[in-house]
């Protein structure tokens, strides 16, 4: 007993002097000059719940003895990354923590080793991992090792996947080979004005292709929410970041092997929704806003939004239902008609397979009025990227449930969660029109504009939800402000869903 | 009374409530009121199909238009309300005040003709002495008035108004008179029938009032004695049966601190404030109409005519009521829902949740009436309605309503239509916490925070790896309001919080239902409802509490202390930018790029909801880019124009 007493000593001192020692104070200052940084370990103390932290490998240090490194004042106890696992409001999560104080977070072959071990216990025991990166990179003064550090996780990060959820939140430089273990990951969250994720810097860039950018226009948070879709989401600060992350983290699974998460919730599940009865126009050429739609049947109106920025004319995210975590997703008609075109098609169908992989069930709200046209998207490869979302849907084994609230057109129609693609509860609103493509478009096709009133005839016939219906392609035609209601019973029986695809290896998604 | 309905409306309001309640509906044009509600043609077609036999032409639009009434007449159609002559007599404010001197009642003095340029109003208000009120002659309520105090903004009134007058009545003809300082607006109901009968329904105090136009209605006045009310009523009857009037009508008086009273103007229609009359007498004024019209002599005498107990309407506008007393917004009603759970509340409105406020009509949600035996519990009541009513997507004046019910003044009944500018100098800025309404405030919005967290703790089910059971029963936070950052500490205790703020205790009790748009707290036994408007992850939190929202951002002290670290993110020059601070259209721009314009000087005109607001430069300097153009159409906040 006294034995274990002297252990518990050492390790409890070891932890403060630690804490203390390593110059945090120093560091401290250091990080908070203007760059609104906070050190490693505060934001593990904001991510996880209090004491809830327990660290591994604090006493690992670097191997490297080139360049002076093995001298006592370049090692660091912990060296470069802090790992472990805490909870999440009770839940476990794997987290590490590069450390920008050690070497700039550089990643050595033990920082490697700590991480591969986390990820490794995560993936055993079915839980998630965090990384919260802040690295300048690979340490060169350790050279191939530190390359094949990064290998290890990279081979980790694509083990995990499907079987743990993996985010990674960018707090500070991720440049070159280091991009890749988030590109890796399921989400990529960044801290606007103090994150870059580039492969080579503005120097490098500027030698090459003789460009002229700054750091946050070659990769700030800015970049890649917007324009290249690397990033999901970008936070105000490091605060905001890891609080937002706290509140992301429940909604989702713990991994592969549990269904998705039901909190407690005070929203009646049978809550009508009278304004869904008036919110689409009368003329069907006119735009409404789909996050209206999603805001009003969710849980409290929350709902949290992957990629608000990219491709916004498809709408994705995590929300609830009677509790339940629930994946939406939706075309936008306030945003380019909300037809389909590479980026949303490409965003959606990322969205699509995750929800799937995790158990999440997806609710897919319909308002389509094709493929986006051109030369610009052909010569890009629509085909290729359209193919994607359709085979995300397609083989989907999860609850899928379907709104059609407007325009169902074309090949569109098919790809956005159809019957005919094992959608297993598919409705449509009154509103909604179920056609190879519009009246005007479709008359001159059938009569070379010859018939005067054949646009009235084939509104009668195609403008409406009923020769759908009819065939059983959609299951019902319901109430708007039902809609909330009819998903939430829906979600209740679906829950026991099996269902499944032949044997094979891997599917071979068109990449 | 089983008289089956159209209603009218405009292609945006084919959703409305009205059109939802009646039994037939037509559209009659697009948005616009002078393509619609105004379109004579179109609802004169859509009474001959329908084969309507009467129309209520409510307030505003074409409910005191002679033409309008002239071609219902013309085509054998019962217009309820009173007869063109009536109305043309009324509504020409000339011959309605020489026919009030006739009818011996009290008329404004200095009273003077039709304007035809910016020169002869000068003339005219020189001749009347200054101040004088410039107004549309067509026009009735305080749309298109402007007073003026000298030459300069005589012109300026001048051009307003008759731009005014032309886009929203069709008819630019306008009028000034003597302006009366400091006085109140107290009006009186009449109800005549077509046998020569007419009563007086009593009094509406009216003169809380922003830009002239009415913002809280009561009946009875506090200000007048049986006395005056008698001999007010009197002279209105007169008036009323002066021009044979038919149906109900208002008769509008000023009535100075020494309870004289002057004839103001008389309204030949319902008014948007008859249900405070309607409260106190009992009679359903809408149906006395038709009756009347029907040619059915008055079921009352004027010895019929009670005062029972108290009445009180608030006009609850979607409007912000920060920007000068409430400037127009817009947007859809996420969340809508009426305080009739609250005893003794009548709610008169035509929106819905989802409905979409445009900047094509009178940005009016509802008018909220509360009534009781006496001014105080009519009052209280208000205050409970207003906390209880749930408006969400829109800007909304309950704030500003709420601290004018309160107001000492204003419950002792020391009231004019100066009161908003008297009371509130430097513009309406939300409600002023006292100390104890601070700790409240702090400690709901911790108990709040508190509840969520651990709620988020709560999963149902079983899990493959079981939760953590947190075992936490104390809450170290730190709250930020305002310019202030307090330390609170939470503890649980049983189902309540025990919350310690500025050394102070107090006990937070709720069922802390997080979902519903209203909580009911009680705060060491003070019972208040709040509304929680919105939270996030980064513990931003905006709570509606004494009928004011306040942001709040909760963290926990560990976070709080971490977030001095965070760097500041840099805030735009307002200065050297003007930004629409409503939405509209913009009617005229009076700058070029490169032009030097001094501080105060107009730079552009935006018309919104039927109003014009001249946008005027905040500081001198040269234009550096104009963003807008006359017609176009900018929303709340859209960059107008760029000063070097």
């Amino acid at each position: 007993k006294e034995q274990k007493d002297f252990v518990r000593k050492v390790s409890a001192g070891c932890r403060i002097s630690f804490f203390l020692s390593f110059a945090a104070v120093k560091y401290r200052d250091w990080l908070s000059c203007g760059r609104g940084k906070l050190t490693a370990r505060e934001r593990i103390l904001l991510l996880l719940d209090p004491d809830s932290f327990d660290e591994y490998d604090m006493f690992v240090e670097h191997r490297c003895s080139d360049f002076g490194m093995d001298s006592n004042k370049n090692k660091y106890p912990g060296d470069s990354v802090v790992t472990g696992r805490g909870r999440i409001n009770g839940r476990l999560a794997y987290v590490f923590s590069q450390d920008f104080t050690v070497f700039g977070g550089s990643l050595s072959g033990a920082h490697a080793q700590k991480i591969c071990k986390v990820m490794d216990q995560a993936a055993m025991v079915g839980a998630p991992v965090i990384g919260l990166n802040d690295s300048g990179g690979a340490r060169i003064q350790e050279g191939v090792e530190s390359l094949a550090g990064y290998a290890d996780i990279f081979l980790r990060n694509v083990l995990c996947s499907g079987v743990v959820p993996q985010i990674s939140l960018i707090m500070g430089p991720c440049a070159g080979g280091a991009v890749y273990s988030p590109a890796l990951t399921d989400f990529t969250f960044m801290v606007k004005d103090t994150s870059y994720l580039f492969i080579t810097g503005p120097d490098v860039v500027k030698s090459v292709t003789n460009e002229d950018v700054t750091q946050e226009q070659l990769g700030g948070a800015k970049t890649h929410t917007a324009v290249s879709g690397v990033a999901h989401r970008a936070f105000e600060n490091d605060i905001d970041a890891l609080l937002n992350l706290r509140e992301f983290f429940n909604y989702l699974p713990l991994s592969n092997r549990d269904p998705a998460p039901v909190c407690e919730c005070h929203d009646p599940s049978d809550r009508l929704v009278p304004e869904l009865d008036t919110v689409v126009p009368v003329e069907s050429t006119k735009a409404y806003d789909m996050l209206d739609i999603i805001h009003s049947i969710a849980d409290e109106r929350e709902f949290f939004e992957i990629m608000p920025s990219y491709a916004r004319n498809i709408v994705v995210g995590f929300a609830r239902m009677n509790g339940r975590t629930v994946g939406i997703v939706g075309n936008q008609p306030k945003v380019a008609s909300g037809c389909l075109d590479i980026n949303s098609s490409v965003k959606g169908a990322r969205f699509v397979r995750f929800c799937d992989a995790f158990n999440i069930p997806l609710i897919t709200f319909v308002d389509v009025p094709g493929f986006l046209p051109g030369t610009a998207q052909e010569y890009g490869g629509i085909i290729r990227h359209g193919a994607k979302l359709l085979f995300a849907f397609a083989e989907a084994t999860v609850p899928k449930i379907t709104i059609i609230t407007r325009k169902a057109y074309g090949g569109a129609y098919d790809v956005m969660s159809s019957k005919h693609l094992r959608g297993d509860a598919n409705y449509a609103w009154p509103t909604a029109e179920v056609a190879v493509m519009g009246a005007k478009g479709a008359v001159q096709i059938i009569f070379r504009g010859k018939e005067a009133n054949a646009e009235a005839e084939y509104v009668d016939k195609f403008a409406n939800p009923f020769p759908a219906a009819m065939r059983g392609f959609v299951d019902d035609i319901i109430q708007p402000s039902t809609t909330r209601v009819r998903i939430c019973h829906d979600l209740d029986v679906l829950a026991s869903k099996t269902q499944s695809s032949p044997w094979k290896k891997h599917a071979n998604i068109p990449l | 009374m089983g008289i089956r309905t159209v209603a009218i409306h405009s292609d945006v309001d084919a959703n409305a409530v009205h059109v939802k309640m009646a039994d037939e509906a037509v559209c009659v044009g697009p948005a616009p009121t002078s393509k619609s509600y105004l379109n004579m043609d179109a609802i004169m077609e859509v009474i001959k199909k329908t084969r309507a036999q009467a129309v209520h032409p409510g307030y505003g639009f074409l409910s005191e238009n002679k033409e309008f009434a002239r071609r219902l007449a013309s085509e054998g159609v019962t217009f309820i309300g009173p007869d063109t002559h009536a109305i043309q007599a009324m509504g020409d404010k000339i011959e309605s005040k020489l026919l009030a001197k006739n009818a011996k009642v009290n008329t404004i003095p200095g009273f003077d003709g039709v304007v035809k340029d910016a020169d002869e109003a000068v003339r005219i208000a020189r001749e009347i002495g200054y101040p004088v009120m410039i107004k549309a002659s067509a026009g009735g309520g305080g749309k298109g008035m402007r007073i003026a105090w000298d030459d300069e903004e005589t012109r300026e009134g001048f051009r307003f108004s008759s731009q005014e007058a032309a886009s929203s009545f069709g008819d630019d003809r306008l009028l000034i008179e003597k302006f009366i300082d400091n006085p109140r607006h107290i009006e009186i109901q009449v109800l005549a029938d077509k046998h020569g009968n007419a009563l007086w329904l009593n009094e509406r105090e009216c003169s809380i009032q922003r830009r002239n136009q009415k913002v809280v209605e009561e009946a009875p006045s506090t200000f007048l004695d049986p006395e005056t009310r008698r001999a007010m009523g009197e002279q209105a009857v007169a008036l009323a049966k002066a021009v044979k009037y038919s149906s109900a009508g208002t008769v509008e008086f000023l009535v100075d601190s020494s309870k004289n009273f002057y004839f103001l103007e008389m309204n030949t229609r319902l008014q948007v404030e008859h249900p405070v009359t309607e409260c106190i007498t009992g009679l359903d004024l809408v149906q006395e109409m038709i009756r009347v019209a029907k040619g059915y002599p008055l079921r009352h005498k004027q010895t019929d005519i009670p005062i029972n107990g108290w009445a009180v309407e608030c006009r609850v506008y979607a409007e912000d009521p920060y920007k000068s007393f409430g400037l127009p917004s817009i947007g859809k009603l996420s969340q809508y829902q009426e305080p009739l759970h609250v005893p003794s509340v009548r709610v008169d409105s035509g929106i819905q949740q989802g409905s979409d406020i445009s900047i094509y009509y009178d940005p009016m949600i509802s008018k909220l009436i509360t009534y009781g035996s006496n001014r105080a519990e009519a009052l209280k009541r208000m205050e409970e309605a207003l906390d209880n009513y749930v408006i969400r997507g829109v800007a909304h004046n309950i704030s500003l309503l709420r601290e004018v019910i309160v107001h000492p003044r204003f419950v002792q009944g020391d009231i004019s239509t100066k009161f908003l500018p008297e009371v509130y100098p430097d513009g309406f800025k939300g409600h002023k916490l006292t100390d104890l309404e601070r700790r409240e405030l702090l400690a709901t919005a911790a108990s709040l925070y508190v509840a969520e967290q651990l709620r988020s703790q709560r999963f149902l089910g079983t899990a493959r790896i079981p939760v953590a059971k947190s075992k936490r029963s104390s809450w170290e936070l730190s709250v930020r309001l305002g310019d202030g950052i307090y330390p609170v500490a939470v503890s649980k205790d049983g189902s309540s919080f025990s919350v310690e703020v500025d050394g102070m205790k107090l006990n937070v009790t709720s069922e802390w239902n997080l979902a519903s748009p209203l909580l009911s707290v009680t705060v060491d036994g003070t019972q208040r409802t709040i509304q929680r408007l919105s939270r996030n992850a980064s513990g931003d939190t905006n709570i509606q509490f004494l009928g004011t929202v306040y942001k709040l951002q909760i963290l926990t002290k560990v976070a709080a202390e971490l977030s001095k670290y965070m760097p500041e993110k840099a805030a735009e020059d307002t200065s050297s930018i003007l930004r629409s601070p409503m939405p509209g259209a913009v009617v005229a721009v009076s700058v070029n790029p490169g032009d030097t314009v001094s501080e105060g000087q107009e730079i552009c005109v935006i018309e919104a909801m039927k109003m014009q607001n001249s946008m005027i430069a905040a500081k001198t300097g040269k234009v550096k880019a104009v963003h807008c153009k006359a017609g176009d159409t900018v929303g709340e906040g859209d960059l107008l124009v760029e000063l070097e």
